[in-house]
């Protein structure tokens, strides 16, 4: 579980996160969304210390981890997955060297036990014998795949994702959220996903908070989504006339 | 993506833009000293833990690739013409003199060992390594690498920059000695053969007055050179923020300040080891 408390940002004159407190559940897949500029980035940088609150802090389960030393924070980093909206796989090392990266970093595995826990993430994110392969030689999708597999190699309690799903054909993204729903069921691991897409939320948004204006201004589950009657929520998810049209038809049937 | 704003000015913004500023002279102290300090501590940060010594060393032996032997050539290159150029020239100069022949093979030598070879050698890799470490950093940093790293709990500073200033501290002095070399074999080459003094002069004139200190003054330079142009562009990568024009800035930031700090240090080194 983590905990966010009372998180403000300010950079410069500009106001971006304003008082927000939430709570995001261990075995749940956590969707942060709003519009552009909302906040959204921020507030996932902020959670995992990359970007630091001007005031607020954050708990992972009882830790403070603004009041961690350096030393804690690395520590509790291995507990952490990140997947970054352009994957940031390492050009210069193949598919293998970078999931590998944190084994090789952090363990005393054998070269042999490293092989065995590279390919079983492979398998988990269907990408097998792709290993010798640089980034730029395979997809934006296996990419992300790559990913995944690189961020839950370590076995993380906690995974974020930064737009998992920008760049991506809807097929690929739906295979996407599949699994990172798989994954957090799986390991009952707190996911927190930050997203733009609207299949996502309704898809795998199992605790979903909108952000507008660096407020929290809306909280609640893809199906309360569908039920939930304020503008805020009917604005930003069902914008288009093809959508409200399909909620209709969604609520009838 | 969002990019996070900074009102954080590059010093190198200062220099080119006095406009921003209306008593520049005071801000560019205050800012070199923010600029030192951070510098610093990313230098101190660099020295920390946590590290895996066997990816530390093939890190390493990369960047000794990438250091020492990828500018072999423009090295060689370049010592050879500056010290043909000094033979020509002090030829030139000592021509209807009453100062011997021979003298040039010592001057060329000298010339050569205690400011030619380190000094010349390190601004060429200042722009050729330096300007390499900073858009390779940086781009890392646009990319989100260092971000990725950063999470996995790695401590980046040193990851990044401490096997490349081990590579430099071992890959540069051995790249001005040998430049010290080729630039005397290039001093014989273009002017014996066209008959500006004799190969006897020359030699006589290398073995004349040799004092092993001077050796040592080329290496302890080319040391200290190397450290300022691998963690000075390694700065200015690593802090890079924003775009491409960002990147290009940061790269030529580099590269001006290494050498401006190379030229400094050359005249506190010469003063220190020669007064």
């Amino acid at each position: 579980m983590i905990r966010v408390e009372k998180i403000y940002k300010q950079f410069g004159d500009l106001e971006v996160l304003k008082d927000i407190n939430v709570e995001f559940e261990r075995g749940k897949t956590n969707l942060i969304i709003g519009r552009s500029g909302a906040g959204k980035t921020v507030l996932l940088k902020i959670l995992i210390g990359l970007i630091i609150p001007t005031s607020g802090t954050v708990f992972y389960d009882d830790t403070d981890f603004y009041k961690l030393n350096k030393k804690q924070i690395r520590k509790l980093r291995m507990e952490v997955g990140m997947l970054f909206q352009a994957s940031a796989l390492f050009d210069s090392y193949t598919v293998e060297e970078n999931i590998r990266f944190p084994l090789d970093m952090f363990t005393n595995f054998t070269p042999a036990e490293k092989s065995n826990r590279v390919n079983s993430c492979l398998e988990k994110v269907n990408l097998e014998g792709v290993n010798n392969r640089y980034p730029s030689e395979i997809s934006g999708g296996m990419q992300k795949r790559v990913g995944i597999a690189r961020a839950i190699v370590m076995h993380p309690q906690y995974l974020f994702c930064d737009e998992p799903n920008s760049g991506l054909d809807p097929k690929t993204s739906i295979l996407i959220d599949q699994l990172i729903r798989d994954i957090t069921r799986e390991n009952n691991i707190t996911t927190i996903i930050n997203t733009h897409d609207m299949n996502s939320v309704m898809e795998i948004g199992e605790n979903i908070i909108l952000l507008q204006d660096g407020h929290l201004v809306w909280q609640g589950s893809s199906g309360d989504v569908l039920t939930e009657d304020s503008g805020i929520i009917q604005n930003f998810i069902f914008a288009s006339p093809f959508l409200q049209r399909l909620k209709k038809l969604a609520l009838e049937k | 993506m969002m990019q996070v704003v900074s009102k954080e000015i590059p010093i190198f913004a200062i220099i080119i833009n006095k406009s921003l500023f209306p008593e520049p002279g005071f801000y560019m102290i205050t800012n070199f000293i923010y600029h030192f300090g951070r510098y610093v501590m990313l230098l101190g940060q660099s020295l920390g833990g946590p590290r895996k010594l066997n990816i530390y060393f093939r890190e390493t032996i990369r960047h000794m690739m990438d250091i020492g032997i990828g500018s072999i050539i423009i090295v060689a290159l370049i010592a050879f013409f500056i010290g043909a150029v000094t033979a020509v020239q002090f030829s030139y100069q000592l021509g209807g003199t009453l100062i011997p022949r021979y003298y040039i093979g010592y001057i060329v030598r000298d010339m050569t060992i205690i400011e030619l070879a380190p000094t010349i050698t390190c601004l060429v890799l200042a722009g050729k390594v330096g300007s390499n470490i900073a858009s390779e950093i940086g781009g890392m940093r646009q990319k989100e690498h260092i971000d990725a790293m950063e999470i996995m709990g790695v401590n980046t500073a040193s990851f990044l920059i401490l096997p490349r200033v081990i590579a430099g501290l071992t890959m540069i002095p051995l790249l001005v000695f040998m430049a010290a070399i080729i630039s005397i074999f290039g001093a014989f080459v273009a002017s014996v053969p066209i008959g500006l003094f004799s190969a006897d002069e020359f030699i006589k004139g290398l073995g004349m007055f040799y004092d092993p200190y001077n050796v040592f003054m080329m290496f302890v330079k080319s040391v200290v050179f190397a450290f300022i142009l691998i963690t000075i562009p390694a700065y200015q990568g690593y802090n890079v923020k924003g775009g491409s024009i960002e990147l290009g800035n940061a790269s030529t930031a580099a590269v001006v300040f290494s050498n401006v700090f190379i030229l400094l240090s050359d005249y506190f080194i010469a003063l220190l080891l020669t007064t």
